[in-house]
C-alpha cells in the first residue's frame, strides 16, 4: 500500500485529509510541523506528502527545501495544501521542488484531481 | 406540484431545449424554478406557472429554460477526451489537412472551461503545430454562461478542478479573489449562443465536435435528430466526442464508435482514419 504523510498543524485538517488519501488507497501518517515531518521522512520516505504552508517551529516551504536535499528526498511527490493563494507563494513552492499545489479549502474531489494528475491515482474514468 | 403543472413544464423544456424532464427529476422545478419566481414578482411557483399558461414573455421562457439547465463542468474534465484529441484526434489531422486548418466546436460548453482547456492543449503543443490555424467555436442554449465563458474569469474553487497547477501559473492572472484567463488562451476560442435543436448549418463544418454529457438529458428521438444533424457538419473523416455514459449504439447509424478508442465516434464509411492499435492489457497494480 502506497503511503502518505499529512502534515498540517490544525488536528481538524489533518482528519479530514487522512479521510480523504485513506479513501484514494493511501496509508496515512500524520505530522504537525515541518520538523516532525522530517523526522518522519527520516525514519521512511512516503510516497506522498501533503503539505501546509503555515506551521510553528517549521513551515512547510522550509521542510520541503531540506527534503529535496535528503538522500531519497527527490522520491515523494509533494502536494502543497495551503490558505496561501496568491502567485508568488505558488512559484515560490513550484521552484521549492513541490509537485502541486491546492489552495484552501479544498474537498474530495479536487485533493483526487491532484493526486490523478501527478499519476498517484488512477483517474476513476482513465 | 400537480401533474398538470409538471406537464407544463415538461411539455415547455421539451419543445424549447430538448431536455427531458422524468418525473423523478421533478423536485428539480421546485428548487431550481422558486428563483425563477422570486425574480418575476411571483408569490410562489404556482403564480407563476399561472403565467406560463397564458401569454409568458419569452424572456421568462428564457429564464425557466436556463435555470433548468444542468452546466456541470470542469477544466479537463475525464482527462481521456483530452488525451485522445492530443494522441489520436490531432495525428490524424496533422496528416489529412495540407491546408493547416482545423475548426473544432464545443457544443454545450457551459462556462468555457472545455474549449478552453483544448486551447491550452494545444498551446502546449504548439512546436509540433507551427503553422496551424485553430477555429474554436463554444456554444450553449444558456446565454448566461456564455457570457461568463467570454470573460473567462473563475473562482479558486474552480481552477482546482482539473486543471494542473503549471497550466495555472502559465495561462492564469490572479484578479483580486478570481483567476483570469490571458488574453493569448482567450482570443482562440470564439462564444456563441445556440440550440442544438435548431439547423446547425449555419455554424459551417467542424473537424471535430465535443458534445459531452448532453445527450444524457434528450430523449431518443431528439438524441437521435442531434447526432444526425451534427453527422451532416462533418467532413467524412471527422470526430465527435460524446460523454463517458453516451453512445450512438442503438440511436442511430450515421456514426459509429472508433475501435480501441473511448468515446470517440467517426462516420462508418470513412476510411482514412488509422485505427489506433488495441491497448496492451495493463499490468496489475499492488
Amino acid at each position: 500500500m502506497p503511503s502518505c504523510l499529512v502534515v498540517d498543524d490544525s488536528r481538524v485538517v489533518r482528519k479530514v485529509a487522512r479521510r480523504i488519501v485513506e479513501d484514494l488507497g493511501y496509508a496515512c501518517e500524520e505530522a504537525e510541523d515541518g520538523q516532525k515531518a522530517y523526522e518522519a521522512c527520516t525514519k521512511a520516505m512516503p510516497d506522498a506528502i501533503l503539505l501546509d504552508w503555515n506551521m510553528p517551529v517549521m513551515s512547510g516551504i522550509e521542510f520541503l527545501e531540506k527534503l529535496r536535499q535528503m538522500p531519497n528526498g527527490k522520491g515523494p511527490k509533494v502536494i502543497f495544501c495551503t490558505t496561501e493563494n496568491d502567485m508568488a507563494h505558488i512559484t515560490r513552492a513550484m521552484n521549492a521542488g513541490a509537485n502541486e499545489y491546492i489552495m484552501k479549502p479544498f474537498d474530495s474531489e479536487i485533493i483526487e484531481s491532484k493526486f490523478s494528475q501527478i499519476g498517484l491515482v488512477t483517474s476513476k474514468s482513465a | 406540484m400537480r401533474i398538470s403543472d409538471f406537464d407544463l413544464y415538461k411539455d415547455l423544456l421539451k419543445e424549447k431545449s430538448g431536455l427531458t424532464l422524468t418525473p423523478d427529476k421533478s423536485y428539480l422545478l421546485d428548487s431550481r424554478l422558486t428563483p425563477v419566481a422570486r425574480k418575476w414578482n411571483c408569490p410562489n411557483l404556482e403564480a407563476m406557472t399561472h403565467i406560463l399558461r397564458g401569454m409568458p414573455s419569452s424572456d421568462l421562457v428564457k429564464d425557466v429554460v436556463e435555470a433548468m439547465t444542468t452546466n456541470e463542468t470542469s477544466f479537463f474534465r475525464d482527462l481521456k477526451p483530452f488525451d485522445q484529441f492530443r494522441d489520436v484526434i490531432l495525428p490524424h489531422m496533422t496528416k489529412s489537412r495540407p491546408s493547416k486548418k482545423l475548426r473544432i466546436w464545443c457544443a454545450a460548453c457551459s462556462t468555457g472551461q472545455e474549449p478552453y482547456s483544448l486551447a491550452m492543449l494545444l498551446k502546449e503543443n504548439a512546436a509540433k503545430l507551427s503553422g496551424w490555424q485553430f477555429e474554436i467555436i463554444g456554444t450553449d442554449i444558456d446565454t448566461s454562461v456564455i457570457e461568463q465563458a467570454k470573460k473567462g474569469e473563475y473562482s479558486q474553487f474552480e481552477v482546482q478542478r482539473g486543471l494542473p497547477i503549471q497550466m495555472l501559473m502559465k495561462y492564469f492572472e490572479q484578479k483580486a479573489d478570481r483567476w483570469a484567463l490571458k488574453q493569448d488562451i482567450k482570443s482562440m476560442v470564439q462564444y456563441k449562443h445556440f440550440n442544438l435543436l435548431t439547423p446547425m448549418a449555419m455554424l459551417g463544418k467542424f473537424d471535430v465536435v465535443f458534445c459531452r454529457n448532453v445527450l444524457i438529458y434528450f430523449d431518443r428521438e431528439t438524441k437521435e435528430t442531434v447526432l444526425k444533424n451534427m453527422s451532416a457538419v462533418l467532413p467524412e473523416d471527422g470526430f465527435v466526442i460524446l460523454g463517458g455514459a453516451e453512445t450512438v449504439l442503438g440511436i442511430t447509424d450515421v456514426l459509429k464508435p472508433m475501435d480501441n478508442t473511448r468515446g470517440i465516434y467517426i462516420k462508418p464509411t470513412c476510411t482514412t482514419i488509422a485505427i489506433p492499435a488495441a491497448p496492451k492489457a495493463a499490468a496489475v497494480k499492488a
